[in-house]
């Protein structure tokens, strides 16, 4: 397969039959080769072939395989001629990242890191089967799906500052309940305010390193900082909404003509793909409630601990979503259909979309490491708005299969090692351990070095983690 | 003859299921998609009849799996054996009756989100049925 090296960080994949845009690998050297290892650049391609795509069909530098889209994978479509996607957004609509920053030091956490760790694990609900102790009903629901985190704050889990650092601010105003199957709202409704298992965790995390002040000062970060991350999404709600649209457009449409059966889409504006954009941001509310509810928790749980403990949330982005927003297309600024699976939004200084007291700076990025690696907090730059629709990347990327980590690797090991760099864990399974092992998963730090050098999101501070909690 | 194995997939799961008849290979698909989340034994204690439909055996397959997914999140069922599986190849139905225990008694680590039609095969040799699919996870 022909790659085109543009620079260092930038590889083409020349159009080539079917294709109607060219694709573009944004990696350096080393993670290309991972890329090229599996069907990504494939998958690339397969998205350039769907109909209306404007600009590149874009891979970042944490991509690998996915379900028709790769992860990491961006693509922007025309409203007219253009489509919209399940497999471009994935089954874990929202799947996203929250971070909340403490007046606490890491010297005030590390005693009592043991306490802290054992505290949230049994106050937050995680893992499979583990329901929810926040019971609602199907008309709350309803609300809840078209509110997003406002509805639960205004129930009075949180404060309207919470919601203010929130990407949409944490509502997205397309959702619609009655577009949202019965079937997802059951498997949903038992599981507001629970972190799920697999990937996903919560982490107290300090600062260890501050890259750019001036950005650091206006997010409120400072070194030493105690933060803390969340990582989870819409759940069983979000994936029961993807199969079910992947369904209705399979029986609309047909998967004859498709590249993948798992691109298979509606046009942006027929009534089934208004309709999914319409449930995948109820399910994208969803997420955020989830979140705001956990935030709610750990304040209270954390302030049994820490009596004068303040906790305010620095921000909350998704990273598997499409929406509609304006991009320069032809030097003319206009709406277009933007997927980003694996990827996270990255708009640069003066975007209405970024908080005003973050406008000038840059929105920020929430990079969650591999368990028990480094986190990032970066900026979004006016780069990535011309590169990559304002994107980057989400995370690692695996590089491992489950099964081989299985087999390769010992819990007890993971646990050992964790504890021995002075991180706190606590895990629903020794087997979700062995799974997310940090050695699963690309090296964090070359995929920050890539988008900083790139100049699609600039690095701002290093977070490291001192206590984990997984399903 | 095995009941199924897992095959290499770097970020998600992914299975062959085997069976001397299509029921047995259906079963297997769904033994094997619980022994993703769970390696150790589970308990039957209670009992449950679903049933699904497709257009063709794949989307049995996909929609059968599916059930059962529906079933652990919203009803916290987690399967531990198939007791009974009755499949219509002609009109593309199942009904089956399963047995399990509650999630919630069990330290699960590891969420199907999704049934996938990625790589997803159900074929016939010299009557040995064997199914592959890519889960979610």
């Amino acid at each position: 397969m022909q790659i085109k090296k543009i620079s260092n960080y930038e590889w083409e994949i020349p159009k080539t039959k079917g294709m109607n845009v060219p694709g573009v690998v944004y990696a350096s050297e080393k993670l290309i080769e991972n890329i090229k290892e599996d069907k990504t650049i494939e998958q690339v391609k397969n998205v350039a072939k769907l109909p209306g795509i404007i600009g590149r069909s874009i891979a970042l530098a944490d991509a690998h395989r996915g379900y028709g889209f790769s992860i990491g994978g961006v693509a922007a479509f025309d409203m007219d001629k253009g489509v919209i996607s399940p497999g471009g957004v994935g089954y874990d609509i929202n799947c996203s990242i929250r971070l909340l920053k403490t007046n606490l030091k890491k010297s005030d956490v590390i005693k009592k890191r043991k306490e802290i760790t054992e505290a949230l694990y049994r106050k937050i609900p995680s893992g499979v089967g583990r329901g929810s102790k926040f019971q609602i009903t199907y008309k709350e629901l309803d609300k809840l799906l078209e509110g997003g985190a406002q509805y639960i704050i205004e129930k009075g889990f949180g404060n309207k500052e919470d919601a203010l650092h929130i990407e949409e601010e944490g509502k997205i105003k397309w959702a619609d309940a009655s577009k949202v199957s019965e079937r997802a709202k059951k498997r949903g409704i038992g599981q507001v305010g629970t972190l799920g298992a697999g990937n996903h965790f919560l982490e107290v995390q300090y600062i260890e390193e501050i890259f750019d002040k001036v950005a650091s000062e206006a997010f409120g970060l400072e070194k030493d900082q105690v933060v803390i991350m969340l990582h989870c999404g819409s759940r069983g709600l979000g994936h029961q909404v993807a199969s079910d649209y992947i369904k209705a457009m399979e029986k609309e449409y047909g998967i004859e003509n498709l590249p993948d059966r798992e691109l298979i889409n509606a046009p942006v504006k027929s009534k089934l793909g208004q309709d999914y954009l319409k449930a995948m941001s109820s399910a994208a509310n969803f997420a955020f409630a989830n979140k705001q509810l956990m935030t709610h928790w750990v304040r209270e749980e954390l302030e049994t601990i820490f009596p004068k403990i303040r906790i305010d949330v620095v921000y909350d982005i998704c990273h598997n979503i499409a929406k509609i927003e304006k991009h320069k297309v032809n030097g003319k600024m206009q709406d277009v259909c933007i997927h980003r699976k694996g990827a996270t939004r990255a708009f640069g200084p003066g975007r209405i979309e970024v908080p005003e007291d973050y406008r000038k700076i840059g929105q920020p990025v929430l990079i969650p490491g591999s368990m028990g690696t480094s986190s990032y907090v970066l900026k979004g730059t006016k780069k990535a708005e011309e590169l990559t629709w304002g994107s980057t990347v989400h995370g690692a990327g695996r590089v491992m299969s489950r099964s081989k980590a299985l087999r390769e690797i010992k819990g007890k090991d993971v646990e050992n090692a964790l504890r021995k760099s002075g991180i706190e864990v606590k895990a629903g399974s020794i087997k979700s351990l062995v799974e997310e092992a940090p050695n699963v998963y690309k090296d964090i730090d070359e995929v920050i070095e890539t988008v900083h050098n790139l100049g699609i999101s600039l690095k701002v501070a290093k977070l490291k983690p001192i206590s984990v909690i997984k399903g | 003859m095995k009941k199924f194995k897992f095959l290499e997939h770097t970020a998600d799961i992914k299975f062959q299921a085997f069976g001397k008849s299509i029921e047995e290979a259906f079963a297997n698909s769904s033994l094997a998609m619980f022994n993703a989340m769970y390696k150790e034994k589970i308990k039957s204690t209670k009992t449950i009849e679903i049933s699904a439909e497709g257009h063709d055996l794949l989307s049995l397959l996909y929609n059968f799996l599916e059930e059962l997914i529906f079933y652990l999140d919203s009803e916290n069922f987690f399967l531990s054996e198939v007791k009974n599986i009755k499949i219509d190849k002609k009109e593309f139905k199942l009904i089956a009756t399963l047995g399990g225990d509650a999630a919630e008694n069990y330290k699960i680590g590891l969420d199907v989100k999704a049934v996938t039609y990625s790589d997803m095969q159900v074929s016939e040799r010299d009557g040995k049925w064997v199914t592959q699919v890519v889960l979610d996870v």
